[in-house]
């Protein structure tokens, strides 16, 4: 019987300790107007640039001034350049569309860089062994169908282990990226016999050229995935299982979706999108292959799907930020001669920032006061059969400087409140309604 | 022959037994923190700086003390890599960010830090101060293999077996080991039974991070005798795969980092082709997705990954 009512005013303790732990609270935001997230991550966005350009004049003094001029020489200075911004933003949102559907369904697929790499090799093996011995038009589709194949072998791998034992698809993903990698050395090390390693520009299976400029062709491509990866996710039956899946595995099973095939099915999706992303690099952008082929793009797909709220249309233009970014920034760093990884920190200054506008989008921050008062009370009532005077007393100095303070607050602050709390206020109003106001009396 | 093999790769295994180290503490408290490989590059950057100004602040460099120039680069590098590790926790218990995003954009933050600062930093002297670091109880050229494989290691290598012995303990036998595991299978649980949630996930990704710091100081100063050339990154992926590759158990990584250490630098002595060696280097990888798979395969709770790896706690969302 003791030990039941110890454990008891203990649990009475800690709740208390809970309402009084901090003054700031964050809840969700559950009824935000339509139009605050985006002002919040246009907001993010002018905030990334203005800092970006503070780190710049960090590393060289005289670049602050340069800054967004050379951002947009960098990217739309000429003709050229606006098609090279294209062509990164193009191959971003490939990938971040590629890893789209598996992350809707909670399937963390890390390894998009992996799965671009083996596309990419396939690909390159093809033109290696097949180039020159058939036509131009069949090698590049052999080269598509077998990049296209190379990519979802690499994510069917992972998607099988999951779909059977639940193995961790992070990791597994995680570390199929570097055995790509490998893969791509051992296989340069036996095309290629000489010291450097190196395969040079290879001839063949070249992707037309539009008005005799590369990357249109590749960047009109993307666009028709990218509609139909839209349609495919929203208007499909395919598209809502994966969803369903996503949001709770057992309604899923519930409402009779088979969970391994929708896991296996849009794996296969994910890793067919990746091969085409390498096939576009190899056929239709360098015409080589290297272990730094994919340069890292893998990874930053991932932070723009995850940014974009896997919405196509958003990740598009989510893409094409991070394109102008890095574009814009390399030309900074060439003009004011940083380094070459300067455009990697800018980069990633810019998700730094944009990850964190997200808390705002999905959380409220509210400076809680007059919540804090009133749960005061509560335990102040309490406190005179539980706990001991001191720390009572202690309290009512905290709040009364708090409330000092934010009385203005207190009124606007109590609009916003969650339902919930205001039930929760209420009832302690409700509960200890005459003593509170005795005690206001004595005060 | 085996000898020196083996004191090379037990020297070489340090790198990655200070990141798995690190990240074996911060993952146990459910943080999957994918900047390793990143914060280990700050932990370079920390420590380099460091030993700069170490060196600077000195007359001569003869008059440079073996046991203040690793003392300061060790406590740059701890509070550098944990700043990085400060980050990934501000974004991922503060502001309830994704940890993968996170840790990946902090990956991508450190390298390239890495790589510009390092450029810029003037190494007259890093040389004379590598070879203090890298100084052993007796000198690399006796003749006992096992004197030398025991006793010609650097301070550094003794002190990443020490941090991994004294983890493990923490881990499995005290109260807050049994806490910092209890937030990581389950931090709702935790949180009901008073435990502090985002408390003991941000000490253990900064202790975890700064471990981990002590990794690329090692790699630049030690390993490669004050050689800032070379980046860390691959060797931090690596890191991570330690962590599956021994269940958890840092323990266990001393013996794992050597085992991957060995696999990383077998190409070296044997004598055969490019190719080969490439695939040699795979290895380490393949292995650590099959211990994936066995452990998912027989299931036992004792070599799961913690629970809640990756998942970020919001106490309203229960």
């Amino acid at each position: 019987m003791r030990s039941v009512t110890g454990k008891e005013s203990k649990f009475d303790a800690f709740v208390d300790k809970l309402k009084k732990e901090s003054p700031i609270h964050i809840a969700k935001r559950m009824d935000a107007p339509k139009w605050l997230p985006i002002v919040i991550r246009i907001a993010a966005v002018v905030a990334a640039f203005l800092v970006c350009a503070i780190v710049t004049a960090f590393f060289e003094p005289s670049a602050f001034g340069t800054f967004f001029v050379e951002m947009f020489r960098g990217t739309f200075g000429t003709p050229r350049r606006v098609i090279n911004l294209f062509w990164e933003a193009a191959i971003l949102l490939l990938i971040a569309l590629a890893v789209t559907p598996a992350f809707k369904m909670k399937f963390w697929n890390i390894g998009a860089e992996g799965q671009v790499l083996m596309g990419a090799l396939m690909s390159a093996t093809c033109i290696w062994y097949l180039g020159g011995k058939v036509s131009e038009g069949g090698l590049i589709v052999l080269c598509l169908i077998a990049a296209m194949a190379g990519g979802a072998i690499w994510t069917l791998i992972p998607a099988l282990f999951k779909a059977k034992w639940n193995t961790n698809e992070t990791l597994f993903t995680l570390m199929l990226n570097y055995i790509a990698t490998a893969i791509i050395s051992s296989a340069i090390a036996l095309w290629v016999k000489t010291g450097s390693h190196v395969v040079g520009i290879m001839p063949n299976g070249h992707l037309p050229t539009i008005n005799g400029q590369d990357y249109v062709l590749n960047i009109i491509i993307v666009a028709l995935i990218t509609v139909l990866v839209w349609v495919y996710l929203r208007f499909s039956k395919h598209g809502y299982e994966l969803s369903v899946v996503g949001e709770s595995i057992n309604t899923a099973k519930y409402i009779g979706i088979s969970v391994p095939k929708v896991i296996i099915r849009t794996m296969l999706l994910s890793g067919v999108l990746c091969g085409v992303a390498g096939w576009l690099l190899v056929n239709g952008a360098s015409y080589t292959i290297s272990t730094t082929l994919a340069g890292g793009r893998g990874f930053t797909a991932i932070l723009i799907s995850w940014l974009a709220h896997f919405n196509p249309l958003t990740m598009a233009i989510t893409s094409f930020l991070v394109a102008f970014m890095s574009r814009g920034a390399a030309q900074v760093s060439t003009i004011a001669n940083i380094g070459g990884s300067f455009a990697d920190i800018v980069t990633s200054i810019f998700f730094f920032i944009v990850i964190a506008s997200e808390f705002f989008v999905n959380y409220k921050v509210k400076f809680n006061f007059a919540h804090h008062k009133k749960n005061d009370k509560k335990g102040d009532s309490k406190d005179e059969s539980t706990l001991s005077d001191t720390s009572s007393e202690e309290q009512t100095t905290e709040e009364t400087t708090g409330v000092a303070v934010n009385e203005a607050q207190e009124e606007t602050m109590s609009e916003f409140n969650h339902p919930i709390q205001h039930a929760e206020q209420t009832s302690d109003e409700r509960s200890d309604n005459d003593e509170t106001q005795n005690k206001e009396v004595t005060e | 022959m085996f000898w020196t093999f083996l004191t090379s790769t037990i020297k070489f295994s340090t790198l990655f037994l200070y990141g798995s180290v690190g990240e074996t503490i911060t993952e146990k408290s459910g943080h999957l923190n994918l900047g390793i490989p990143g914060i280990m590059c700050l932990g370079a950057i920390g420590g380099c700086y460091g030993v700069r100004s170490y060196i600077d602040s000195l007359g001569s460099l003869s008059q440079m003390s073996g046991f203040a120039v690793v003392l300061v680069g060790m406590i740059c590098a701890f509070l550098f890599a944990a700043l990085g590790g400060l980050i990934f926790g501000f974004f991922t218990v503060t502001l309830r960010c994704n940890q993968n995003i996170t840790g990946l954009t902090i990956t991508t933050f450190g390298v390239a830090l890495n790589s510009l600062m390092l450029s810029k930093l003037d190494t007259r002297g890093f040389y004379e101060a590598g070879r203090l670091f890298a100084k052993g109880i007796v000198d690399g050229n006796t003749s006992d293999g096992l004197v030398k494989v025991l006793f010609s290691q650097s301070a550094l290598v003794y002190i990443a077996i020490a941090i991994a012995i004294i983890t493990a303990i923490v881990i499995k036998r005290t109260r807050v080991g049994l806490n910092l595991r209890a937030v990581g299978e389950n931090p709702a649980t935790a949180d009901a039974a008073g435990i502090s949630v985002g408390k003991y996930r941000y000490l253990a990704t900064l202790i975890g991070s700064g471990i981990a710091g002590f990794g690329g100081l090692f790699f630049i100063m030690d390993y490669l005798t004050g050689n800032i050339e070379y980046g860390i990154d691959t060797y931090g992926w690596l890191a991570v795969a330690l962590v599956i590759f021994t269940i958890w158990k840092p323990n266990w990584a001393i013996l794992g980092s050597i085992i991957f250490a060995a696999l990383y630098r077998m190409p070296i002595y044997l004598n055969i082709g490019q190719m080969e060696r490439e695939i040699i280097k795979m290895l380490p990888y393949i292995v650590t997705v099959l211990v994936l798979i066995i452990t998912s395969i027989f299931g036992r709770k004792s070599v799961q990954p913690p629970a809640a790896l990756g998942t970020t706690y919001f106490r309203e969302e229960r």
